[in-house]
């Protein structure tokens, strides 16, 4: 098994479950740039266009999580645990109306990691 | 001098047709203020059925508003700009409370130039014309100017009242009505600002409508009737913003933020002066609004000749930033705007220790005494190089990478390697090397000797991924209407093809 790019934790799980059950299947995709960048974006399945730059690193609980190559190109060490604060962030993820926000913990991959990381692919 | 937290209405509505409207579903949510975490005023948590009214009156609006005078709508701008600047202090306390930056901000900085962009727009749209050109003796062409109706706007949390400035002055100096959504965790000050202005507007003209971006943004980008949008944020929802543009066939303008490189060159050094002085100011800046600026000089480029020298009376100026009370004067630094974004940045001072960047100071959160339960996070410099994910993605807080350099090229090379191209800053006492250096980096600002300076009339935009658009200047009115050209001719003969 291939060390993994991507994880959730219980917590983030437990809103992933409440969010498909209102609005069907689910995707994540990275932002970047100022205010809520960095932060991952709850989509429903489909709602955001990936292009031919966006990269798949994996599946969380079931939903993909999508990554512009440009932004990946400082992600290859990292990897990103999806988790979950009580906040408000602006932006269209789904989460906020619930009076919370998905946020991106990150632990860097050590050499014996790096060399059996998931490979990443093209999102589409 | 100290202000206080003012006073709020329990409950605000929606701002539309020129009167207050409650949420169509009848719901809110609380807002709170990152100073302390306590409770504001309860929001209308509005949705499609609102935004649908919302654009409705604005149209009915528009029948009128599209074609007022541009001496009316320049008069406009100017009342609108002198009942901010009564209500200045006012307003610098409520934006304080709704967002945690100082009142040393507010007061000196964010309603001053919230003030300069109403009149910047109404002397713009008096003195300005279209254009009129002979083709031949016989044919005459002109560039109308047309709004282009309703316009969609949704603006940031990090500087919530100039921001909505920026996107409001253009629109209604080009004669267009406006449906805006404030930032959900900074809703307040517009509303307040709404409360001031209100009775200068032709009701519809200006429209506000409250809410979270899935269930109230979304519906405003995708909106099959209004003309325009304009958004800043990050880039997801930028992407998504320029999307719904497509299905619509309107055009969007997107600031998506920046990493924002500050370059200080040796000759900065070569005398002890007020100049020396202004560079270091210059290098403290990524502390202004606690980091979260789009333009925040968050990686700071020193030439290696220098370094030892210019960090350590740069590390000493970080270290006398005051503390304390938002609403004194005196207080340098507050509150981040929310928890989350309060989260975020720790985990980013996480993420830099975990890449093992050095620690120069700071690093961790802020007790602050008098508001335990605010958001508070030290002034952290870290020591490392331009590929770690903290010289890379924009931490948006009170964070800031350092890196050396050698000489002009590598610097440009540092200050160019990443995916934003929004703000940057050079520090040179050679007229050769600004030149240089200013022509080389790829960036829609490059401030000179200075930093963090906005004056109306210096155009604000992004190259790469940092956005499309340029605003904060005149040319930010064809942003927001039509060019129609009217082509006549005088020549009574026929063509001749048929």
């Amino acid at each position: 098994m291939p060390v993994e790019r991507v994880s959730v934790t219980q917590a983030a799980s437990e809103v992933i479950d409440r969010l498909r059950d209102e609005h069907g299947e689910l995707m994540f995709h990275l932002s970047g740039g100022c205010c809520d960048g960095s932060s991952p974006m709850c989509y429903p399945a489909g709602e955001f266009r990936l292009g031919g730059r966006d990269l798949y690193l994996g599946d969380i609980h079931g939903c993909g999580f999508y990554m512009h190559a440009d932004q990946f190109e400082y992600y290859k060490n990292s990897h990103t645990i999806v988790d979950v604060v009580e906040g408000r962030g602006a932006s269209f993820s789904l989460e906020i109306p619930l009076g919370l926000r998905f946020l991106i913990r990150t632990h860097i991959f050590s050499d014996e990691e790096l060399a059996d990381v998931r490979p990443v692919v093209a999102a589409n | 001098m100290a202000y206080q937290r003012p006073e709020f209405k329990e409950q605000y509505e929606n701002y539309i047709g020129g009167e207050w409207v409650a949420p169509i579903d009848g719901k809110y949510f609380d807002n709170t203020s990152p100073v302390d975490a306590g409770f504001i005023a309860r929001i209308p948590q509005s949705n499609a059925k609102d935004i649908d009214l919302a654009v409705e009156k604005a149209w009915e609006a528009a029948a009128t508003f599209n074609k007022t005078s541009s001496a009316e709508r320049s008069m406009l701008m100017f009342r609108i700009a002198d009942r901010i600047e009564e209500n200045i202090e006012k307003l610098s306390m409520v934006e304080t409370c709704d967002n945690g930056k100082g009142m040393r901000e507010t007061l000196g900085a964010d309603l001053p130039l919230v003030i300069d962009q109403f009149r910047y727009f109404g002397g713009c749209i008096r003195t300005e014309s279209g254009s009129v050109t002979n083709i031949d003796s016989d044919t005459v062409s002109m560039e109308v100017h047309e709004p282009l109706g309703v316009v969609a706007q949704i603006i940031p949390w990090n500087f919530p009242l100039l921001m909505a400035a920026w996107k409001i002055a253009p629109a209604l100096a080009t004669g267009n009505c406006i449906v805006i959504k404030p930032a959900e965790q900074t809703p307040v000050s517009l509303l307040v600002l709404m409360e001031i202005i209100g009775d200068l507007l032709p009701p519809g003209s200006l429209n506000v409508v409250n809410g979270f971006g899935v269930e109230c943004g979304k519906p405003l980008a995708s909106h099959p009737n209004v003309k325009k949008v304009a958004f800043t944020g990050e880039t997801s929802t930028g992407r998504l913003i320029m999307q719904y543009a497509a299905e619509n066939i309107i055009p969007a303008t997107t600031e998506l933020g920046g990493k924002s490189p500050n370059i200080f060159f040796e000759s900065i050094m070569d005398e002890d002066d007020e100049f020396l002085d202004k560079a270091i100011e210059g290098f403290v800046l990524f502390a202004l609004n606690q980091g979260q600026v789009c333009t925040c000089p968050s990686r700071a480029l020193i030439q290696e000749s220098i370094y030892d020298k210019f960090m350590e009376k740069c590390l000493a100026r970080v270290e006398a930033i005051t503390r304390g009370d938002p609403y004194e004067l005196s207080t340098m630094m507050s509150a981040q705007a929310s928890n989350d974004q309060y989260e975020k940045i720790m985990s980013y001072i996480d993420i830099g220790k975990q890449e093992g960047a050095e620690v120069l100071t700071g690093g961790s959160a802020y007790k602050n005494e008098q508001y335990p339960n605010g958001y508070y996070i030290e002034p952290t410099v870290f020591k490392g190089h331009n590929k770690m994910r903290i010289f890379q993605e924009e931490i948006f807080g009170p964070v800031l990478a350092v890196t050396t350099f050698k000489d002009e090229d590598e610097a440009l090379e540092i200050a160019n390697d990443t995916q934003f191209g929004l703000g940057s800053g050079l520090w040179s006492r050679d007229v050769h090397q600004v030149h240089k250096v200013s022509s080389g980096i790829q960036a829609g600002r490059v401030w000179v000797n200075c930093y963090h300076v906005y004056p109306a009339g210096a155009s604000f935009g992004g190259y790469k991924n940092s956005g499309i658009g340029r605003e904060n200047h005149a040319m930010m009115l064809n942003g927001y209407r039509h060019t129609k050209n009217v082509l006549i001719s005088y020549n009574k003969n026929k063509l001749g093809f048929f």
